[in-house]
This record gives C-alpha cells, structure tokens and sequence, in this order.
C-alpha cells in the first residue's frame, strides 16, 4: 500500500486557481479546499489494487494510430468558415480578432 | 524541457569566449514546421502568409465540439525526421500543455510529454563532435498576435489582434542534451539539422519565415566540471547570427553573477538583437507549471516496424553521406560542404565520375554555380567543358563564360565555345606565335632570361599579354608562360 498522502492545503488550491486564472475568496478557498480533498480521497480508493503487471492506460478505447490522411478542405467550404467564424469573433479589426491585453495584468 | 544529466565528452575546438576557468553548457529546442498540405489535427491548409485568418477550421479555433484527427503526414515526417537522428521510434500519446494565452484558443496547446514519439538519438557535426538528441516529439504551433499600443512595445499594448493561420501547424520540437560547448557548435549543428530537414523534405527549414526556430538552454560552470548549474531558456532567437551572439551573451552574464558572489534564476529571457541583450520574460511565463495532462481527444501513436522500416527505405542520402562521397574524391570539407550546400553536389560528382578533374569541378562549383538553374546542368555537359579545360582548349576565362551560358540555354560547351569563336589553339601554332615573339623582342626576351624575379615577373607580363593580343585572348596563360620558360631553360 502507498503512503497515506497529506491533506491538501487552501495554499495548493490558491496555486492552482491562480494557475486557472481564477479569483477565488478566501471562504471559497476554504469550502474548494474541502471538497477537492474528498475528490482526492475517492480517486485514492483506486490505491488499493495492485497494479505492479498491469500497463498503463492511455486512453480507454484500447485504439491507435487513428488518422486522417493529409488533405485539405476544399476552397468552397474553407472561405465559407472563415466567413462564419470570423462573423462570431466578438470584435474584428483588419480580418483579425481583436482581445485585450495578452497579459492578464487585469486578471 | 529539464535537461538531463547524462553527458558525454564533445569534441569542441571553440575559442574560449568566457573568462578563464569557465565553460558553456548549451542545449537547443529547434522547433521546426513541418511540410505537410494541412493542419496537424485539422484539414486547413498549412500555408505562410495570406490574408489573416483565411486557412482556419473550427478545429484550430478551439470552437467547443470539435475533436482533433492527426495527420497521417506529419507523423510519418517525425518518424522521418527521427529516423534521420538515429532516435529510437516509440508508442507515444499526446498530451495536454495547459496555458492561457490568446493565440492557443483552447487554452492548451496539444503536444507530447512523458512519451514522445522519438528519444535517445544523435547527430554527428561536420567538424567532427557528436551532439545527443533528448527527444523530438510532435505538437501544434500556435497563432501569431500582434501588440497594438502606444509604442508597439508588449508591456504597453493596449489591445491584441490575433491571426489563427499558423494555429495548428504541425510542429516537430527537437531537443539535444546539454552537450553543446560554444555558439560555432551551436551555429554548426542548427545548419546541419537545417539541411537534415530539408533533404529528407520534413521541412523547408527558413528560418527567415518562422519555420524553424530555435530556442538556447544556456549555462555555465567551471571547465572540466560535470556538473549542470541553474539555466536560462533564451528565446526570440531568430537568425544563427544572432543564436551565437545570444549565447556568449547570455553565458558571460551568468559568469559576471558568480563572480559577484550572485547565481542566475532559472527563467525565460527574450533576446533584443538590437540592444544584443536578453531581457527577462513575462512574468506570466515564469509561473511554469504547464499541469500536462494526457489528452482524451486523442489515441496513441503505436508505429508498426513495418510502417518505420518502410519511411527508413524512403530516406535520401543525407548531407553527411553526400558529403563524404565527394571527399572521397578528393574533394576538401569545404569544397564537399559548399557543393552539398548549394545542392549540386551529384552534378559534381557525376561529372567527377565521368572523368573530370576534382578540383576544376569543384572551383566552379564554388565560384561560378550559385545561380539559379546550376542543379539543372548536365553533368556530362559540366565533364566535357573541365576537360577542355584541362586539356587547354579552353582558358579559365573562357570556360567561366561558357559556363554561364551553359546554365542558361542547357548547351553542350563544344557548341558553345565555338559559337564564341572560342576554337582549341593548336599548341604547335602557339609555339609558333611565342617563338616568333621572341626573335622580334630580343631587348624583352634578353631580360626574361637573364632578369632577377621580379623582372622576369615582369617581362612574362609582357609576353603572355603580346600574345594575348595576338590571339583576341584565345591562347591558355598557362600553355603560354609553359613555353616560355622552357624557351628561357633551353
């Protein structure tokens, strides 16, 4: 059996609110800390089966190598996208999506 | 990328550009384009330049609801290219790298982390040292965007406008170990890789165009040391001119920061190749901490050894192997560099081959083939004009001028050289011509033989030039200066 792990801390869910961009208060801190903890708990049962010879999943389908081969959309279609998806920008300047500051300073 | 801490020895013959006792420790991340008609998970194309946002998809737009479907291309191009490096090809996933920037719409850029496609090889350098591959592994490049603010600068943008046409290119992301030693075996093995990439059709390599770009891990230590001290990752690099100026950069201010008694912070720094400075990164880029995870979207990549064997069949002969054939005919590594260089390398050697002189081939190679049009030469042709050369029917002069035109119209040099009147002189109706000057120019010829250096220097001036004149320039200097000297042993 591995190491029972320690609690999680509101510290290591301010880093990774502040890793997701998002502003948390302090009682949310709190209540998010709790309620990740239980979610860690429950992923923890898994902890209990031995799974020396078994090999790693990496995607649960049990599939490989799906491809597509290389070939592009045709004209047509790929001017009429560019029309639709440009038209859903929620602001446009020169054919280009106008956002603001890259920085997140604002954040 | 963590560097390793497995090093061998490279021989580097650099000068050492640090203070005394301190060397460089270099590891590159050449992110290169790779050749393929569309997108890496989706079918827009895979074009530089146009109209903004004019090769898109729902797919590289991160609109919610698609799923991404890999290009059979681009994988078969990092197997290519891993082949190429002799790295080991392996079952490998995609990953998720988690970040929040306007150019990666779906907040992630997809690549590979704890199982990339190739690991463990290598890349022998034309000067002779050896530099280990860590891994190349397969992702999306991102868009482009644009700063738009009071003085253009990024900390003062007031707002950004975002070009998704490169979002989705797929990438092949090469990295070494920290083995490199000096910005020349830097320089070296970018050009080498460069040229692996673009024989072997992966990639068109322009660096000028973004499609190859490289980022310099740069730190350094006490020579003979193995140990690795804290590194920064240099980027924004965007010529080989400026890769090497960055590194000596970069290396001297960790050396001036131990000196003080300081150390350097592990972080991101951006090169100003104006200011031949870097600067520190975005404060955001500093909170590194990608939180990769594998991505569901996606199955693993599990090459079958037939599907390798049969990409490791399709691999041209790469510039080292071209390299040697022609040194092997006696070619320099210059000469057999420059030939492999400009591409016309099996044109020098067919015409090697076929029985032309090494070095003439080679010299014209160098000095009168980088034109447009040269790789489409026929070898023949080029064999043909070096031995009238060597067999003094043509003078360098002149087969310089057919060769021109020989490159221009796809003419054999006989029609060619006779189409300029340049006709074989007889070497008995040039002993005739010398001997006849001499008995006209007794003062001259007086001089020529009895003369110290310089004033038969002089007077082989005023030989070869009176013949010349007599031959619109038609006779060989060489066969000229030949006769005269043997007249003057007589």
């Amino acid at each position: 059996m591995p190491e029972p792990r320690e609690p999680l801390t509101t510290d290591d869910v301010a880093k990774v609110a502040n890793l997701a961009m998002l502003d948390l208060s302090d009682d949310e801190l709190v209540t998010f800390t709790s309620q990740l903890d239980a979610v860690l708990d429950l992923a923890g049962e898994l902890n209990q089966f031995d799974v020396a010879e078994v090999a790693p999943t990496a995607h649960p389908f049990g599939l490989t190598n799906v491809f597509r081969p290389d070939e592009p959309e045709p004209d047509d279609i790929a001017d009429a996208i560019r029309e639709e998806a440009l038209a859903a920008g929620p602001e446009v300047e020169d054919h280009q999506y106008r956002v603001p500051p890259a920085l997140g300073e604002a954040l | 990328m963590s560097q390793t801490r497995t090093e061998t020895e490279s021989a580097s013959s650099e000068p050492n550009l640090l203070p005394e006792g301190w060397e460089m420790v270099i590891g590159l991340e050449v992110h290169a384009e790779l050749a393929t008609q569309t997108k890496m998970f989706s079918p827009a194309r895979n074009q530089f330049g146009g109209d903004p946002n004019t090769n898109v998809h729902p797919v590289c737009l991160g609109l919610p609801g698609t799923l991404p479907v890999v290009n059979e291309k681009a994988v078969e191009h990092s197997i290519r290219i891993g082949l190429a490096l002799n790295c080991t090809v392996q079952r490998c996933i995609w990953a998720r790298k988690n970040y929040f920037y306007p150019d990666m719409p779906k907040d992630y850029q997809i690549s590979q982390y704890d199982k990339p496609l190739n690991v463990d090889g290598w890349l022998d350098l034309p000067g002779g040292s050896r530099v280990g591959i860590e891994r190349a592994h397969m992702e999306e490049d991102t868009g482009k965007s644009t700063h738009v603010g009071v003085s253009g600068r990024i900390h003062d943008a007031g707002y950004s406008l975002v070009d998704y046409n490169r979002a989705g290119v797929p990438l092949i992301e090469i990295v070494t170990r920290p083995e490199i030693r000096g910005p020349e075996q830097a320089k070296e093995y970018v050009e080498e890789l460069r040229s692996i990439l673009v024989t072997i059709g992966a990639s068109d390599g322009k660096m000028e165009e973004g499609s190859l770009r490289v980022d310099a891990n740069v730190s350094v230590r006490p020579t003979g040391a193995d140990e690795l001290r804290t590194r920064c990752e240099v980027k924004n690099v965007n010529s080989l001119r400026s890769l090497g100026r960055a590194i000596i950069y970069e290396a001297r201010r960790h050396v001036d920061l131990y000196e003080a008694g300081d150390s350097p912070r592990q972080e991101t720094r951006h090169w100003d190749e104006e200011a031949g400075r870097s600067r520190p990164g975005r404060s955001k880029e500093e909170a590194e901490d990608y939180r990769y995870f594998a991505d569901p979207d996606l199955v693993p990549i599990d090459p079958s050894a037939e599907w390798i064997a049969e990409i490791a069949a399709s691999i041209p002969a790469l510039p080292k192997e071209r390299r040697d054939a022609l040194i092997g005919k006696g070619a320099s590594a210059e000469a057999a560099a420059m030939a492999v260089g400009r591409q016309l390398d099996a044109l020098a050697l067919a015409a090697i081959e076929a029985g032309a002189d090494a070095d003439r081939v080679l010299t014209h190679v160098a000095n009168n083939l980088a034109v447009d049009g040269a790789q489409n030469l026929d070898a023949g042709h080029l064999a043909e004009l070096v031995k009238m050369e060597t067999d003094g029917a043509l003078t360098a002069t002149q087969a310089k001028q057919v060769l021109a035109e020989m490159v221009e119209t796809g003419s054999a040099p006989g029609a060619v050289a006779a189409a300029h009147g340049f006709e074989a002189m007889d070497t008995g109706e040039l002993e005739t011509l010398v001997d006849q000057l001499i008995a006209d120019s007794p003062e001259e010829w007086e001089r020529f033989v009895a003369g110290d250096d310089k004033a038969r220097h002089k007077m082989q001036g005023f030989f070869t030039g009176q013949i010349m004149k007599a031959t619109k320039g038609q006779a060989d200097g060489k066969a000229v200066n030949q006769l005269l000297n043997q007249r003057a042993s007589r």
